[in-house]
């Protein structure tokens, strides 16, 4: 059986799943698109012990007309559901009926969980759920996603789902929802509490900004610091003392030499594995994603998850629209680029909340272009503050990152075709992260992570090692050395890395740190490593998204833009540094 | 009766039309944005950014563009 959770964005849906479904949560793609929805299951409460599959379907309004690829989504799984649990928000319940209208309309078999059922008292709202279930025809079932209260009800009520027997004129639905909010619904007016006030300010221009800005700003700093002591105080030392021992062991049985010897194990320095640049798929292979990457990545997510499920994510939404607005997208774009951060397919994916294709083209490409993801940032950070460079180079890569992303986004809006669409975006009041659905979350994120980033890392070394000795790499790097050297001031090994960028950034940039380059080297190969080309993951995902056309019109763009702020970087560098 | 971006911060009002294409009126209308509602307006960006209104007990973020298109009437100021 197939129980499809179906509802507004921010009604607590995803936590009503995480209550419902097991630990067994997989996150897969809609056959056909690429559009991402979370699968799980549960026990239902029966003789025989039937398992029905729960399909998270991401957050819609209205059935009306899809006004973006993620509606669309909606709509087509809502075909294939047994039952509908229909998720609405009981202290918005008007606009969540709309909704339920739609559904009833379509004879689907239908449960009712009126969410947030505690905060409705809170604010001054109860409604007759028992009156709400004769009117519909349908089980309405007040619940408590974040404490479980009123679930063992809503379980047991699976069962009851049906059609409803509300009958309306769709012309007036309005009207019907008019006539059941008044039946069923008494409001008090509430006090304004500090939640209240926080919401304000941090909407408010004079104290959003500030606000933003320190959000993000000790994000970044707990991302860092939980990031660097993980690898300090945990996965360096498991690999230096446990892993270490045993790759030696096994380079004795090859008396340390041979192809296959530097292929697994890579090349010794001194009689010892050098994790960042040995280069065998056994040792830096792994090193590089469990504990240089990894780390930095799971603290990236718990950040991350935090500010999605606090409510903060919309706000910022809302004070950085009137950049967007000006770069031909809006505030919406932020989440795509927040994810990027993490890892940039699921940013390129997530670029189907924007209405247009252009907005879809315009959000992709500076993304994939200005944002580095966490597995390549992570690798820069340990390269950039190798010495004693401390945080310069760091602040000049995002201050350069974000220079191009505002020029690029000014030119693609005046050069760009089509339409843009205006922020149109739901606030909701901030909430206190449920915990286990942000545990649940950061899981789903993290198995994610070593499902697609192990087997990448270790081709990439791979194929590194074969270029070098092939002498590929030797002859591709004479091939562009006017470029590489000319016009960025690289040395001609950095080719290597750029090669291996194609396939995976974060191989790439351990590929920089034998080549002992100064600052302005390290952070001009950073930025043109980040900039001139998507590594094949995303490749592929925007191929799938934009199309051919887009894609090669989007890589164009790229190297262009990489050609020029590299070389513009390596003149003003020379003068700086 | 006066565009929603003309409206003072913290201003009651109820929406009296809506001038814009079918498109328009159907996204508003999804977050319960349509005439006859009554409105508060939460804040607005500087420079023609969004206005940020509450509508039904919850908080929208507008467009300045819709919101100009949003004629409302003023009923008071609590404040």
């Amino acid at each position: 059986m197939k129980i499809l959770l179906i509802g507004n964005p921010n009604v607590g849906k995803s936590v009503v799943f995480s209550r419902l479904t097991g630990t067994n949560v997989i996150a897969s793609n809609y056959p056909g698109t690429t559009v991402e929805f979370t699968k799980g299951y549960m026990h239902l409460p029966s003789d025989s012990g039937e398992i029905a599959e729960i399909i998270d379907i991401p957050g819609i309004y209205t059935l009306d007309e899809p006004s973006s690829k993620a509606e669309q989504v909606a709509l087509e799984m809502l075909e294939q559901g047994d039952i509908v649990l229909n998720v609405v928000n009981a202290t918005a319940l008007e606009r969540g009926l709309n909704l339920t209208l739609q559904l009833l309309q379509r004879n689907i078999p239908l449960v009712i969980a009126l969410n947030m059922w505690d905060e409705a008292g809170h604010t001054g709202i109860s409604i007759d759920a028992e009156k709400l279930e004769q009117t519909l025809g349908v089980p309405c079932v007040p619940t408590t996603a974040v404490t479980g209260q009123g679930f063992k009800e809503l379980v047991s009520r699976i069962k009851d789902a049906k059609p409803g027997t509300f009958s309306f004129n769709d012309d007036e639905r309005w009207q019907a929802i008019g006539n059941i909010i008044e039946k069923t619904e008494s409001i008090i007016r509430h006090q304004h509490t500090f939640r209240d006030k926080l919401a304000d300010a941090s909407i408010s221009p004079v104290s959003g900004l500030p606000i933003a800005a320190a959000v993000l700003y000790v994000s970044f700093l707990i991302i860092r610091t939980a990031g660097e002591a993980l690898i300090t105080y945990v996965f360096s030392p498991l690999f230096e003392h446990l892993w270490a021992p045993v790759l030696l062991k096994m380079s004795s049985w090859f008396q340390g030499r041979g192809i296959i010897h530097d292929i697994l194990i890579g090349r010794l320095s001194n009689g010892e594995i050098d994790f960042e640049q040995s280069f065998g798929l056994l040792s830096t292979g792994l090193y590089v994603p469990v504990a240089a990457v990894f780390p930095y990545v799971c603290a990236f997510y718990l950040v991350l998850s935090f500010l999605e499920d606090s409510g903060y994510l919309p706000r910022l939404a809302v004070l950085a629209d009137n950049l967007m607005h000006r770069l031909g997208i809006h505030g919406n774009a932020i989440l795509p680029m927040m994810l990027g951060f993490g890892c940039n397919v699921p940013g390129v994916l997530s670029t189907r909340i924007m209405e247009t294709d252009r907005e879809r083209f315009i959000t992709a490409t500076l993304m994939v272009i200005s944002v580095p993801c966490m597995a390549q940032l992570g690798m820069i950070v340990g390269l950039l503050q190798s010495g004693q460079h401390g945080m310069t180079g760091l602040t000049i890569l995002f201050a350069t990152l974000l220079i191009v992303w505002i020029v690029l986004g000014l030119i693609l809006n005046k050069t760009i075709k089509g339409e843009s669409m205006e922020i149109f975006l739901e606030i909701p009041p901030y909430r206190i992260p449920y915990i286990r659905g942000l545990a649940k979350k950061l899981w789903m994120r993290i198995v994610w992570f070593f499902k697609d980033a192990i087997p990448w890392v270790i081709a990439g070394v791979f194929i590194a090692n074969i270029l070098y000795v092939f002498g590929i790499i030797n002859f591709l790097g004479t091939l562009a050395a006017p470029v590489v050297s000319g016009v960025l001031g690289l040395p001609k090994d950095a080719v290597g890395a750029l090669t291996i960028g194609f396939l995976r950034k974060d191989v790439a940039v351990g590929m920089l740190v034998p080549l002992h380059m100064n600052l302005r080297q390290l952070i001009i190969a950073s930025v043109v490593l980040t900039m001139y080309f998507p590594c094949a993951a995303t490749f592929a995902t925007l191929i799938r998204e934009l199309g051919l056309k887009a894609m090669f019109k989007s890589a164009l763009i790229m190297l262009a833009a990489t050609l020029i702020t590299g070389g513009l970087l390596n003149l003003v560098l020379k003068l700086a540094l | 009766m006066i565009p929603l971006t003309q409206m003072p911060k913290g201003a009651f009002g109820i929406i009296v039309q809506i001038a814009g294409g079918r498109r328009m009126l159907l996204r508003l209308d999804s977050l319960g944005i349509r005439p006859g509602k009554s409105i508060r307006k939460i804040s607005q960006q500087a420079l023609r950014g969004p206005v940020v209104v509450e509508i039904d007990r919850t908080q929208v973020a507008v467009g300045f563009g819709m919101a100009s298109h949003i004629m409302v009437q003023p009923s008071g100021n609590p404040d």
